[in-house]
């Protein structure tokens, strides 16, 4: 393994400092993404930052402005949180259907944003791919693909973002605390992940230095509360999504009030699906309905030859999950 | 759990002797022993699918911090020709796949090893490697023969035309992937070299092999070699040869003077030490409107390397387990870019077994007979092939006694139409085989004035309970409490056996032990039955294997499987297996449940999940972790109810046994493939039975 040095630094602003003046370092977490990396050689700082313990842990209630997510939080801890799991039980649920418990147990909020995609490619130092080196290729579109992209690919990089929380998170319409070397700001999670393009190098939008400090969730309401994730993959445990579905739901008599579907693993990032979701709003609340809008936001899937079942799998993770929510919701 | 006949049994239920050592840390295991002035070797490996090595930045990388030794083709020793690939490392500048060694880093520890064999630069030229399996492959070829010393083709009567004339007809083609074996403990090995002796701690299924090996490739004698395996954390048949990782360690230690360490990573593990070949298989069935078989045809493509054959004998069960006058079977072979592929539990039955044992299920669809009653139908009364007597075959007892347990009567054969809320139920089911071979071992028994008595043989317990069952053949023999009994094992200094595979361990061992234990005995009845000195006897089993009657030996089994798969997802899942098994005499009924359930984990394992993929841009596969290569987890395994019935069999050989290392995973994965097809209507020819693959997500 690679040589690097390591440091503590005592405060987030010095944690900034050291970053953002230094191209080669990265923070450290749990470490359970980053440390793998470095074993493959797919990363090689030369400087870790541990930022595990002066990241803030736990959550915290906001007088009208919904819950704190601090950085450091262990996925597990995230998990169990009984305010997430009455309210917000899709974020609990999604975080349980990810990795495993001693996984969960290291892993945090901020590292679980950031990890990096699961491509064969990317995580095969002997083999090309654009994401890992700009211009060297991509050979997933010929080659191996079944797990990857069929929305909002590019012809430069295929892949997708394997986090569950995160697509729960984009239901929730979360937003990113981030503190950067020009000072803090927050991003709405639609513009924290960014598609491929050009430049699939990147997953985000964060520049180098930029320090995630926490996950703000809104408010909780009916539809946070009649909400849940599903996922389906190659086993029952321990297995990244083939495909995901984020739902909240909220009905009034036989109308869709209020809907919201975010998809895992068919893309770059969360898929929120807004097509669907507009379409929704004010139809009738019936399996037929949510069938006909969710076959129209993948209507812009492209899929390629071996991941061509994501689409229909996704279709029906979203009408299962919406006709199990709709026949426990209150008319 | 047992499934009694009113014969005698002589089946014991003994813990594991070394279960609190290993639950406590103490066992050790080939890589944690220590050694002065330790170091480390580090294999580089191919990047690219195929060629030839140009060259080894070898001084760059000798200027890193702690480096000791950079060898390649180009400055290594050259080595004894063992006429096995595998182990002829660095010794060409060929690169027959992807993964390959081409280099070797020595230093002073294990990350600086490490850090200098990943950034080595090596220099190729290299060409488009051809690694994927296909029907229509141009070069397909017929091997002299396959794996285990059987023959390539079996003709009798006139298979062809007896299908054609056949009112009821199965033809189909089935494939599988290939499987890689990934015991828990990777491979790993330490050499020390001292005075002119070599002791290698080797993770091996048996050291006596590794102990050859080396002192052929080494040019060293024999007894100046010891192989030390006492603890062994699992191999599948992939440690059954010594593989590339401890011929390095034994090089590496002899050129820099130091002890030296190698252990394999996961990664290594795809390419190094074996894997099962994919197979491509048709089988024809010809029956009448009853189900009576009158032609069974079955033939195996598969692929081995450009630089050795490995010819996997996946139609080889197909010539044991149903009547029909007229039968057929083959197996070809690609040569491709691709590593040697090896055992891997249970080779040949398991993938042929999965194609054979799917096709009486269609057959069963198609006559409308109860696929158990189908299979009791077609049972032979001698060897179909070789018209040999069965030592023992007791298929029919497992179908009927596994049925019951399982509740199999009653099953309406309508598929596609049972749901349980979002979930298609249906139950399949599928025979077991698996031959009992056995080898010739030696073995030492003795007693003490203090009446302890102590066995002494080179066996390897590779997690399985070897050493456990060796105390009970002894203790049952002797007539004495095992507590008064030691076993020892796992070393090439004591009397030489054979190794941990086929599953054949226990009953080549046990035969020597039952040997050893009944002479000494006699030995103490000639001192007139005191013990006031030691005394201790040596035997082998050579006359008792030559003397073996011409018989056909196996072990039979019948698995039951119910099968949900989920109408939105497709997913599938086997909450219920159930496995009877006919296997002779059952040593250890604690340790040999294991066994069996492991084997039949693994075997869901394959219909579920395991999929090596080849990467047909580069070579190799781009599986490389076990992340991407998926194992069933605790979540995938439901219930798994295995039984067996007392089975006694005085003819198989001199202790009754059989083995059950591998029977266990035979046929499981036609099981499941066919509660998919009951539950689904869907039938999925072509492991393993993926999401995608089960005719939900239109
Ligand atoms: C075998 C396995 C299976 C898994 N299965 C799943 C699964 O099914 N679903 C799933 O969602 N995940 C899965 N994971 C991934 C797991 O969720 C992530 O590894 C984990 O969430 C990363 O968190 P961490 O704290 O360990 O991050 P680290 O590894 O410490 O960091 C990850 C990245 O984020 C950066 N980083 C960390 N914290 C911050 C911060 N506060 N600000 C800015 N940058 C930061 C690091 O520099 C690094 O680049 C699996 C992982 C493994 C190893
Ligand atoms: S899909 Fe993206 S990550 Fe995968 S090989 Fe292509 S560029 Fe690399």
């Amino acid at each position: 393994m690679k040589q690097f040095a390591y440091a503590r630094p005592a405060d987030r602003e010095e944690a900034v400092a050291m970053v953002s003046g230094s191209p080669g370092a990265r923070y450290l977490a749990g470490g359970t993404n980053l440390v793998d990396l470095m074993r493959l050689g797919v990363a090689g700082p030369d400087l870790l930052v541990d930022v595990s313990a002066l990241l803030p842990s736990g959550v915290q209630e906001q007088p009208d402005r919904g819950l704190l997510i601090g950085a450091g939080t262990p996925n597990s801890d995230l998990a169990a949180d009984e305010r997430i799991r009455r309210d917000h039980p899709v974020l609990s649920q999604a975080l349980l259907a990810g990795a495993s418990g001693q996984l969960r147990n290291m892993a945090t909020v901020g590292g679980n944003l950031l990890q990096r995609t699961r491509c064969v490619y990317f995580t095969d130092v002997t083999k090309p791919c654009n994401k890992r080196e700009a211009g060297s290729g991509c050979p997933a579109r010929t080659g191996a693909h079944r797990d990857l992209a069929v929305l909002g690919a590019s012809e430069a990089c295929i892949a997708t973002h394997p986090s569950d929380m995160a697509v729960a998170l984009a239901a929730l319409d979360a937003r990113v605390h981030v503190s950067g070397s020009d000072g803090d700001r927050v991003l709405a999670l639609d513009d924290f992940y960014r598609l491929p393009g050009e430049d699939p190098s990147r997953d985000t939008t964060l520049k180098h230095g930029d320090l995630v400090t926490a996950v703000e969730i809104p408010l909780a309401s009916a539809l946070t509360r009649r909400s849940a994730y599903r996922k389906a993959r190659d086993r029952a445990s321990y297995a990244f999504a083939l495909g995901s579905v984020a739902v909240a739901l909220e009905v009034s008599g036989t109308t869709v009030r209020d809907v919201r579907i975010a998809f895992g693993s068919l893309a770059h990032r969360p898929w929120r699906a807004r097509t669907a979701e507009d379409a929704l709003r004010g139809a009738p609340a019936t399996a037929d309905a949510f069938s006909a809008a969710v076959e129209v936001e993948l209507g812009a899937a492209a899929p390629l030859p071996d991941n061509a079942f994501k689409v229909p799998l996704a279709r029906n993770l979203a009408v299962s999950v919406l006709s199990a929510l709709l026949e426990e919701a209150p008319r | 759990m047992t499934a009694t006949t009113d014969a005698p049994t002589r089946t014991g239920t003994h813990p594991r002797v070394e279960g609190l050592d290993k639950v406590t840390g103490r066992a050790r295991y080939a890589y944690e022993y220590a050694a002065d002035e330790v170091a480390y070797a580090w294999p580089v490996t191919a990047s690219v699918g195929a060629g030839e090595v140009r060259g080894v930045d070898v001084d760059g990388a000798l200027a890193q911090p702690g480096v000791l030794a950079v060898l390649w083709h180009g400055n290594a020793p050259s080595l004894a020709d063992v006429g096995d690939s595998k182990v002829a490392v660095l010794q060409s500048p060929v690169v027959a796949f992807r993964g390959q060694v081409v280099a070797l880093v020595v230093a002073s520890t294990s990350e600086q090893a490490r850090e200098v064999a990943t950034t080595l630069t090596v220099t190729y030229d290299s060409r488009e490697p051809d690694v994927v399996l296909r029907a229509d492959h141009p070069t397909l070829y017929r091997p002299e023969s396959v794996n285990g010393g059987y023959s390539t083709d079996s003709v009798i009567g006139d298979a062809v035309a007896e299908f054609d004339a056949c009112p009821v007809q199965v033809d189909a083609t089935y494939t599988t992937p290939p499987e890689h074996n990934h015991p828990m403990e990777p491979h790993a090995s330490t050499a020390v070299w001292g005075d002119g002796r070599l002791t290698v701690y080797d993770s091996s299924q048996g050291g006596n092999a590794v102990r050859s090996t080396l002192s052929t490739l080494f040019g060293i004698d024999r007894e100046l070699v010891r192989v030390v395996t006492s603890h062994v954390g699992g191999g599948f048949g992939s440690k059954g040869m010594p593989r590339a990782g401890v011929v390095l360690a034994v090089m590496a230690a002899r050129q820099v003077d130091r002890p030296v360490k190698v252990a394999l990573t996961r990664q290594h593990l795809f390419d190094l030490v074996g894997y099962r070949t994919p197979t491509i298989q048709r089988v024809r069935l010809g029956a009448d409107p009853d189900g009576r078989l009158r032609s069974i045809d079955h033939q195996a493509l598969e692929q081995t390397a450009t630089v050795e054959e490995f010819a996997e004998q996946s139609v080889a069960a197909t010539r044991v387990m149903y009547a029909a006058a007229h039968r057929r079977t083959a197996h070809r072979l690609v040569r491709l870019d691709v590593a040697v592929p090896s055992w891997m539990r249970a080779p040949g039955e398991t993938p042929g077994m999965y194609a054979l044992e799917s096709a009486m299920d269609e057959l069963a669809v198609a006559t409308g007979v109860d696929p158990v009653e189908l299979r009791i139908r077609n049972d032979p009364d001698v060897d179909p092939e070789t018209g040999a007597r069965f030592s023992s075959r007791n298929l029919v007892a497992c179908l009927t006694l596994g049925a019951q347990r399982f509740g199999w009567a009653g099953r309406d054969p309508e598929p596609g139409v049972r749901r349980e809320g979002r979930w298609l139920v249906g139950t399949g089911m599928a025979s077991s085989t698996y031959p009992t071979y056995a080898t010739a071992a030696s073995c030492r028994a003795g007693v003490d004035p203090d009446g302890g008595y102590d066995i002494a043989i080179n066996a390897t317990d590779i997690g399985t309970g070897a050493r456990t069952a060796m105390l009970l053949v002894a203790a049952d023999t002797l007539g004495v409490d095992p507590s008064q009994v030691r076993v020892r094992v796992g070393d090439t200094d004591l009397p030489q056996a054979g190794l941990a595979g086929g599953s054949m361990g226990t009953t080549s061992w046990g035969m020597a032990v039952e040997k050893a234990c009944r002479e000494l005995l006699e030995a103490v009845r000639a001192a007139g039955g005191v013990v006031d000195e030691r005394i201790e006897v040596a035997v082998d089993t050579k006359a008792e294997i030559a003397a073996q009657a011409e018989l056909s030996r196996h072990a039979f089994g019948a698995q039951f499987v119910e099968a949900r798969v989920d109408i939105d997802t497709g997913e599938v899942r086997a909450p219920r297996m159930v496995g009877m098994f006919a296997a002779g005499r059952i040593v250890n009924a604690r340790t040999a449940r294991s066994q069996l359930i492991g084997g039949m984990t693994m075997g869901l394992s394959m219909a579920l999940h395991e999929e090596g993929v080849p990467d047909a841009a580069f070579g190799g596969f781009t599986n490389h972790d076990l992340s991407t290569y998926h194992v069933a987890t605790v979540a995938d395994v439901g219930d798994i109810d295995v039984g067996w019935i007392d089975e006694v069999d005085d003819d198989v050989n001199t202790i009754g046994t059989k083995g059950i290392g591998e029977i266990g995973i035979v046929g499981t994965a036609a099981a499941v493939a066919n509660a998919v097809y009951h539950a689904t209507g869907v039938r999925v020819r072509d492991l393993p039975i993926t999401l995608d693959k089960t005719g939900q997500l239109a």
